[in-house]
């Protein structure tokens, strides 16, 4: 958890940037988190990322949040600050000025074509994000059985995720007893 | 917290005759700043299972802040914004009654009380990260929250397969090649999907 100033550096340029690309909430910036983090700077093992990931969606609040535990993992509290606010900020101002100026677009064209436009990019990211969290937790028949399982039962049932949390964490617990 | 990010809706323009939002209905409050920061802090601390539908109960049901058009309105342009749909619907609430200063009440309200929390989390997860007892749960909850995810996107795209169209389904597993096999960085890939979506979506292909 040393981290000099190049590494915070990096951490609010990073994520300053991805908070633009990240289409359809935090979730769909997963893969790219984990490229980069775990690939590209090796500042987690896979292992961690995936505990990070977790730790996320136990956490209540907006799914972004896991950069906090990246940054936090990074650089300390002050990496988890720096990390949060760079993923805030740059799409907190694109909004900011939209939204100030959407009033004299409603209902325009674009709007709808933007919509359709990025739905299908959602689907794909999010699909993405589930390839990459399911394979970087673990490989053993277990894991897949949970990720399958849950996948089906949230599918045609309404699941709440802490319901499936919590009887997950039991079966990983029991797996390995 | 919730897999789901909310499905873009493809509701109708309201109709000509409803408010325009800052010029907010006479029955409609105006909250403060520090009830913006409430708002979205309960919201965040209660958003398991779905931001969208807890925000919407609070703002239109229970506080009337903003019409079920308004917020159908707002949501559906928070979705295509960059960034998380809930900040940025933080951000713009915020700035319609109160303009920076109730953007940043917003979104400190949104993302202060789980930063808190998750700093806590970090931090014990930093000393018994390494119990194997630990590991487990969590590799469980991670392999869950994917299946979620799975669910989600099944669900998603269920309408996408179905409306026929042939090139929405297409970007759907361009996207999902580049990013989850190929594993390419998202800013590039983007650029490419992106503007070859809006042009099929411009041209209804």
């Amino acid at each position: 958890m040393n981290a000099g100033s190049n590494t915070l550096l990096t951490l609010a340029g990073y994520f300053a940037l991805l908070s633009l690309f990240a289409i359809g909430g935090g979730n769909s910036a997963v893969p790219e988190m984990h490229r980069f983090a775990v690939d590209v700077e090796h500042w987690l093992s896979d292992r961690q990322f995936a505990d990070s990931f977790a730790l996320a969606q136990l956490t209540p609040g907006p799914n972004i949040i896991i950069v906090t535990l990246i940054g936090y993992h990074v650089a300390g509290v002050l990496g988890a600050l720096v990390t949060t606010l760079a993923m805030c900020g740059p799409a907190g101002l694109f909004a900011f000025f939209v939204g100030g100026a959407s009033e004299r677009f409603k209902g325009a064209v674009w709007h709808g074509v933007l919509n359709r436009a990025l739905v299908p990019v959602t689907i794909g990211l999010t699909a993405a994000s589930a390839i990459v969290v399911a394979t970087t937790a673990g490989y053993n028949w277990l894991a897949a059985a949970i990720t399958l399982g849950t996948a089906l039962t949230a599918y045609f049932l309404p699941v709440h995720p802490l319901w499936a949390f919590a009887a997950a964490a039991l079966l990983g617990l029991s797996g390995w007893m | 917290m919730s897999s789901s990010p909310p499905i873009p809706s493809h509701e109708e323009p309201p109709a000509a005759s409803s408010q325009p939002i800052p010029a907010a209905a006479p029955q409609q409050p105006r909250p403060s700043l520090a009830e913006l920061f409430v708002a979205f802090a309960t919201i965040s601390l209660s958003g398991f299972g779905g931001v969208l539908a807890w925000s919407r109960r609070m703002m239109v049901e229970e506080r009337r802040w903003l019409t079920p058009e308004q917020f159908n309105e707002t949501y559906a342009l928070c979705a295509i914004l960059p960034g998380g749909n809930i900040l940025n619907f933080s951000v713009i609430l915020g700035s319609r009654f109160h303009g920076a200063l109730g953007a940043i009440a917003a979104v400190a309200g949104l993302m202060g009380p789980p930063l808190l929390l998750v700093l806590g989390i970090g931090a014990i997860y930093a000393h018994y990260g390494e119990l194997p007892a630990l590991r487990h749960m969590l590799t469980g909850v991670a392999s869950a929250a994917a299946g979620l995810m799975l669910a989600t996107v099944a669900k998603m795209a269920r309408p996408l397969f179905r409306s026929g169209a042939i090139t929405p389904p297409l970007i759907a597993v361009a996207t999902f090649a580049a990013i989850g096999v190929l594993q390419w960085p998202l800013p590039l890939v983007l650029a490419v999907i992106v503007p070859a979506s809006v042009a099929a979506a411009w041209l209804r292909l």
